[in-house]
């Protein structure tokens, strides 16, 4: 019994040994090379880097408008992030204390998104953008990152605000407080960690989105860090360790912020997931 | 002045709740209607449209379906990217859902490290696709790729697996995370008991292990469904939108970019066709998720 016990255990640690080894070379590999002059990626080209060589990084950021880049995913990040925790939490406000008719189909209504690819709308998406003369412009992939985030934040809130107690409203209520004071003074304070994982969890599918950048900008000023990557992977291929460093610093932010706060992420994935 | 307007008051007081919650549900309701849902349905109305232009005008009626159906220069490449994308989705689901499960068992062992593991393997999701795809394309270069000087991805039997396994490597974290989470959540009574009564390994996980998982397994499943018959960054950034080689990467959601983005020499084919293609594609993922919501149904009643 217990040989057999080491066996399985030691069975698991090789797994994960294997496994760890696995994920960690390919972004070991990216770091790396990025670190290295084009040449020595031919001699060298699965070693550590012989110097820290940070050409490729100073070369991205003066040579192309890589700061124009990052700023612009900056802002659509932040802005619709912003725009996901106040309109989710508002609506999911009412749909957790306030029963009326339709309230439960209406809760339903919001969370069916959480499973509906946004994708396969692009083409009148494109076409609303034109009509109100914002396509080749922020404003529009902000838009498309709050209709997609919304679904997510209606439903972790919601769920969130059921759970604190009627009383703390009630009470309030008796004291002659409004609806709006209420969820002002009372709830949305208590709201907090739900909203930050909102706003973890919206944070990576918005600065990762390549699909409606692509399809809706058009000018370099408004383009964002996807673009950005895809458009200096096109130039540059053949010389590896700038293209090394293209991918590490588009992926530099969301793993900061993943690992800043992987507690929060990992609730609010599995809560999205498991629950939904 | 309450007791003298007492009607207006109270129809007031009845009315105020529902102003209240207007002002609250709207703005939510209107970006996520607008921007969302509506313009699925009208894509819909617009794959009955042709036109040059962006906003396709003509109504010719099921014109678009019919060449989709019937023209061979259409209907190849609509098979085609619905036979990979099923091969695709069965590569991804394979591995995520065997690997992760085994590698799920292993971090809820109460062994060193475990925490960690857990902590290390979700961060490829993380990544962008994008990223992903241009990380493994470098490193499958047949110049000093890490797999030798084979042209992985100009091969058409290995280009799409080869996107498959990419693909895998980035989103086996969520797997593990899921099932991690589903293996915390069996009461350890019914592992122990089962122990004491002399279950094997095989025994117990089979048949306690496994059934607790089983709506875990369809969540994951249904995610990578919807994910992957919707991917279009593993090919853009691994095999281009031409899908190479010779569209043997092709899967609905580079075709559907290709035929209503590209240019016709690029293989384009109006805006009117490519909202044909979104269609077929609403169908394809509505029909994966009825069949979902049958299969586990009762395993989804049985977990309350």
């Amino acid at each position: 019994m217990r040989v057999k016990y080491r066996i399985q255990e030691s069975f698991y640690y090789l797994l994960m040994a294997a496994y760890l080894l696995i994920i960690a070379y390919p972004l070991y590999l990216m770091v790396a090379t990025s670190l290295k002059p084009n040449a020595e990626v031919f001699t060298n080209p699965f070693g550590p880097p012989n110097t820290l060589f940070l050409d490729n990084y100073t070369n991205m950021i003066s040579r192309s408008n890589y700061g124009t880049y990052f700023a612009n995913s900056l802002i659509v990040v932040s802005v619709s992030i912003f725009a996901i925790v106040v309109l989710s939490s508002l609506a999911a406000y009412v749909l957790a204390k306030h029963r009326f008719r339709g309230s439960a189909a209406l809760y339903a209504f919001f969370v069916a998104g959480l499973i509906i690819p946004i994708k396969l709308g692009t083409i009148s998406i494109l076409k609303l953008m034109i009509g109100w003369g914002i396509n080749d412009g922020l404003a529009s992939v902000i838009l498309v990152s709050v209709a997609t985030g919304i679904p997510f934040g209606v439903f972790i809130l919601t769920d969130f605000i059921r759970l604190i107690p009627e009383e703390l409203s009630s009470a309030a209520r008796i004291d002659g407080c409004g609806e709006t004071a209420i969820f002002g003074r009372i709830i949305a304070p208590l709201l907090l960690p739900a909203i930050a994982a909102v706003a973890v969890v919206n944070f990576i599918p918005v600065w990762n989105d390549f699909w409606f950048p692509l399809v809706l900008l058009k000018s370099d000023a408004v383009k964002t860090v996807p673009l950005a990557t895809a458009l200096l992977f096109g130039q540059y291929q053949t010389n590896y360790g700038y293209v090394f460093a293209v991918l590490t610093m588009a992926s530099v932010p969301v793993v900061i912020m993943y690992l800043l706060f992987s507690k929060w992420f990992i609730k609010g994935m599995t809560e999205g997931s498991i629950k939904g | 002045m309450k007791r003298n307007n007492g009607n207006i008051d109270r129809r007031f007081d009845r009315l105020r709740p529902w102003a209240f919650r207007a002002a609250f549900l709207l703005p939510a309701l209107l970006v996520y209607a607008v921007i969302l849902l509506i313009p699925i349905v009208d894509s819909m109305r617009l794959s009955l449209y042709s036109g040059s232009g962006l906003v396709p005008t003509n109504f010719v009626g099921l014109a678009n379906y019919i060449k989709i159906f019937t023209e061979e220069s259409f209907s190849t490449h609509v098979w085609g990217a619905f036979r990979n994308n099923v091969v695709f989705f069965l590569i991804v689901t394979l591995i995520q859902n065997v690997l992760g499960f085994f590698l799920a068992l292993a971090v809820t062992r109460a062994v060193k490290g475990a925490a960690f593991f857990r902590k290390v393997s979700f961060l490829p999701t993380t990544l962008s696709v994008l990223v992903v795809g241009f990380l493994f394309r470098q490193m499958l270069n047949p110049i000093w790729g890490l797999l030798g000087n084979y042209p992985w991805l100009g091969n058409e039997a290995t280009a799409l697996p080869a996107l498959a396994v990419a693909v895998s490597w980035q989103f086996i974290g969520e797997s593990i995370l899921l099932y991690a989470v589903g293996i915390d959540g069996i009461p350890s009574e019914h592992l122990e008991a089962a122990r004491i009564d002399g279950a094997t390994w095989f025994q117990e996980t089979r048949h306690i292990v496994l059934p607790a998982l089983m709506p875990i397994v369809g969540m994951v499943t249904l995610l990578i469904f919807v994910g992957d018959f919707t991917q279009f960054d593993i090919v853009y950034s691994m095999t281009t939108t031409m899908a190479n080689p010779r569209y043997t990467t092709d899967l609905f959601g580079s075709l559907f970019y290709r035929a209503a983005f590209s240019t016709p020499v690029r293989g384009g084919w109006g805006m009117g066709m490519g909202a044909a293609v979104s269609t077929i594609m609403v169908f394809v993922v509505s029909l994966g998720v009825g069949i979902w919501y049958y299969a586990f149904k009762g395993s989804r009643k049985g977990e309350v």
